[in-house]
């Protein structure tokens, strides 16, 4: 039997799309969430289409005092696990209010950090693992219209970025994720630029692929490795200057 | 306002003021008192069906298959599901839906809401006889449950309802068991229309006669070749039917290769002269392999899916559809003047379709007893004009429309046609759901 998928995350468009790739492969199935039992909906459908097992797994990003016994927990043991844990908040609000500032970059960062912590100890343990961490090209350089977000994803990359170092030598592999747009209720109401706003079943594809071929950093679309690169390569006085 | 949205035939295009995409029921009930709306599925009818200056409820988040019964075939979903995804999912059991049109990409809603047929109407009636149930956000903002007989009224208004009726929300769907995934094709070309009706018609006569038959029809043809065409007759094939290679594995068929239409063609590429020749061609072709043959169910029911987009190859004017059904006595003098005038005219089609529909007992839904032709055309001012020509000689052999497909009939022409759609027009009206569920289709046919 293949090993199970965990989801964290399990009621996100890109998470769900993620498990959707997977279980197709004939991987079973877990969905961690809050409110889990609202999500037998989902459960049944992946179950349905791809016969796997899927089972569902309370979790809140927020408590990391709950992560340790949340991943000792896991039975069967995940080999894989995706992190698509986030929250975009609202750029203006959030510089007025600090503690809702605060709650974006926790669970962005903070969060993700501490549950994918205890599961890169646990894999190390164990020898195996494969860690996939839906980042963003928001973290690529802070910018005025959404540093809170983006400063909280920066910190989520330079962490998978390290987890990856430290773990090379244990046969535990991270992949980083960095979608740029993605139609999903995240940004649902938006007006995102078709050619550069990726399906959340792009992603599926994708993140199977990359974690078949041992990828580091993928960009989804790919095309936002190039927009990045020019975005970072602006300098500080002129960039500062810009409103993007 | 959102972008403008069209159908399949990417005509017209109108921009809703408002397109939601609702997630839950309380989502739908919501965007209901905010106004009059459509629900759309996949964008696959081909006019104005799910189209709205007003409000249109995008229902492809509905998407999740919820259960499955393998001892009855009872497949329970979200209206957003795709027929392709049932056949994904159930096919590997053994199981098929009874009735598909052309394209596996249209929803279960839609399905139902145009309660669409196949190639096989004479045997198992359109798709509606195979639901077991409706799940409906009524126009009081309360879902129902509706069955044959349990809200039976709303059951039988929905089916074929146009979404006029409620927004279709989850639905129980009987699939067909089938011991492989291939089809028995018998491939006969037939040299007019004559040849190609009595092959139907010995098919119909014969009740262990094949399931499924269709033919392809050269409307180019002229004079003796009026009504050249391939009918193809099938059967899903049994497993002692397959080689023992492939009985091993009776549901796994190829791969397909997709091919994709990249960008609209020019509004040259398609004339009388390209038409007649592809007519031609595929004619030699299909006569050539005329015979017994066994052809993966992808490759039969599909073979346009395997084309991404391939309603750009009529330019971005875009197409109009015509698809209607002459009784089956009227049949052959309607389908020879119905030939006659679109050779005549020269406004050839890639497709044109003929297929014997059997009895109707259904409310409002489109088959009769009898012939249905379908075909599309460039949307010219030529082909227009022909398509007023064609509702007329439809009129005046009794024939009927089917709205899935229509986006440029008159009310006056579609009431004549169909007196049951004044009843569906009334009671629309007198229960208020007119306030509450309307598409540009609707408020076009006064429906
Ligand atoms: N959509 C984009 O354009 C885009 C672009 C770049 C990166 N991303 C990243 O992609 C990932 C997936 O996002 P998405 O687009 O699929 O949006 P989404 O559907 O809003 O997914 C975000 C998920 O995070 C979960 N979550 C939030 N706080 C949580 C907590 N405290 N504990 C547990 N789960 C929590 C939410 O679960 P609940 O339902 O319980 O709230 C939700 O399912 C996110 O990390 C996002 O930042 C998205």
């Amino acid at each position: 039997m293949k090993d199970p998928v965990l989801i964290l995350g399990g009621r996100s468009d890109i998470g769900l799309a993620i498990a959707h790739a997977f279980a197709a492969e004939g991987h079973p199935i877990q969905l961690a969430a809050r409110n889990a039992q609202g999500l037998e909906v989902q459960g049944k459908d992946l179950s349905l289409r791809h016969r796997v097992e899927v089972s569902l797994h309370e979790f809140d990003a927020l408590a990391p005092d709950s992560h340790e016994a949340f991943v000792t927990g896991l039975e069967p043991r995940p080999g894989v696990v995706v992190c698509a844990v986030g929250l975009l908040g609202d750029q203006q609000e959030d510089e007025r209010d600090m503690a809702a500032a605060i709650r974006v970059m926790r669970t962005n960062f903070e969060g993700p950090a501490s549950v994918l912590g205890h599961l890169a100890n646990r894999f190390a343990a164990e020898g195996e693992g494969v860690i996939v961490g839906i980042s963003s090209v928001a973290g690529d350089r802070g910018r005025g219209s959404n540093y809170i977000y983006g400063s909280a994803k920066a910190g989520f990359t330079a962490y998978l970025a390290g987890l990856r170092n430290r773990l090379a030598g244990d046969g535990v592999h991270v992949l980083t994720v960095k979608p740029g747009f993605v139609a999903t209720a995240m940004t649902e109401g938006l007006d995102l630029p078709a050619p550069l706003t990726a399906q959340p079943e792009e992603l599926g594809a994708a993140v199977l692929r990359a974690v078949a071929k041992r990828r580091n950093v993928i960009y989804t679309r790919p095309v936002w490795r190039l927009i990045m690169g020019v975005i970072r390569a602006i300098p500080e006085p002129v960039f500062k200057k810009l409103s993007i | 306002m959102s972008r403008p949205l069209s159908g399949w035939g990417r005509y017209p295009k109108i921009a809703p003021e408002t397109l939601a995409r609702p997630r839950s029921d309380a989502a739908v009930a919501e965007a209901m008192a905010k106004g009059p709306l459509i629900a759309r599925g996949n964008g696959r009818s081909y006019g104005d069906s799910a189209l709205s200056e007003g409000q249109v409820l995008d229902m492809t988040a509905f998407r999740h298959i919820l259960s499955f019964d393998p001892q009855t075939g009872l497949v329970e979903a979200e209206a957003g599901v795709l027929l392709g995804d049932l056949i994904a999912a159930f096919l590997p059991l053994g199981f098929f839906p009874f009735v598909t049109p052309g394209t596996k990409l249209v929803t279960l809603g839609g399905a139902i809401a145009a309660d669409v047929h196949g190639k096989n109407h004479l045997r198992d009636g359109s798709f509606g006889h195979h639901v077991a149930w409706i799940e409906i956000m009524t126009a009081e903002g309360e879902v129902l449950r509706c069955t044959r007989a349990s809200n039976s009224g709303l059951f039988q208004q929905t089916i074929g309802g146009m979404g006029l009726t409620g927004v279709i929300l989850r639905a129980g769907l009987t699939l067909r068991p089938v011991e492989t995934g291939w089809i028995a094709q018998d491939m006969r070309p037939a040299r007019d229309l004559a040849e190609a009706m009595a092959i139907f018609e010995e098919a119909a006569a014969d009740a262990d006669g094949p399931t499924y038959s269709v033919a392809w029809f050269d409307c180019l043809g002229q004079g003796a070749a009026l009504g050249r065409s391939l009918v193809m007759l099938g059967d899903h094939a049994r497993l002692e039917q397959l080689t023992p290679r492939r009985r091993a594995r009776p549901f796994v068929t190829p791969e397909k290769r997709r091919l994709n239409v990249p960008l609209d063609a020019p509004g040259f590429a398609l004339n009388r002269y390209t038409l007649r020749a592809f007519n031609g061609l595929y004619y030699r072709a299909g006569a050539r392999k005329a015979g017994p043959s066994l052809v993966d169910w992808d490759s039969y029911f599909y073979p346009l899916d395997a084309i991404a987009n391939w309603n750009r190859i009529y330019g971005r004017r875009g197409f109009a559809q015509f698809q209607c059904v002459l009784p089956l006595a009227e049949a052959r003098p309607g389908l020879e003047e119905l030939l006659a005038a679109i050779s005549e005219a020269g406004q050839g089609s890639f497709l044109a379709v003929l297929k014997r529909l059997g009895p109707d007992t259904t409310a409002h839904s489109f088959p009769m007893e009898g012939y249905t032709l379908a075909l599309d055309f460039p949307v010219t001012p030529a082909a227009l004009a022909l398509l007023d020509r064609l509702d007329k000689i439809t009129l005046d052999h009794g024939g009927r429309f089917y709205l899935a497909k229509d986006s440029r009939l008159t009310a006056q022409t579609l009431h004549a046609a169909d007196p049951r759609l004044a009843t569906l027009a009334e009671t629309r009206r007198s229960e208020g759901w007119d306030a509450r569920f309307a598409s540009a289709q609707s408020r076009r046919l006064q429906l």
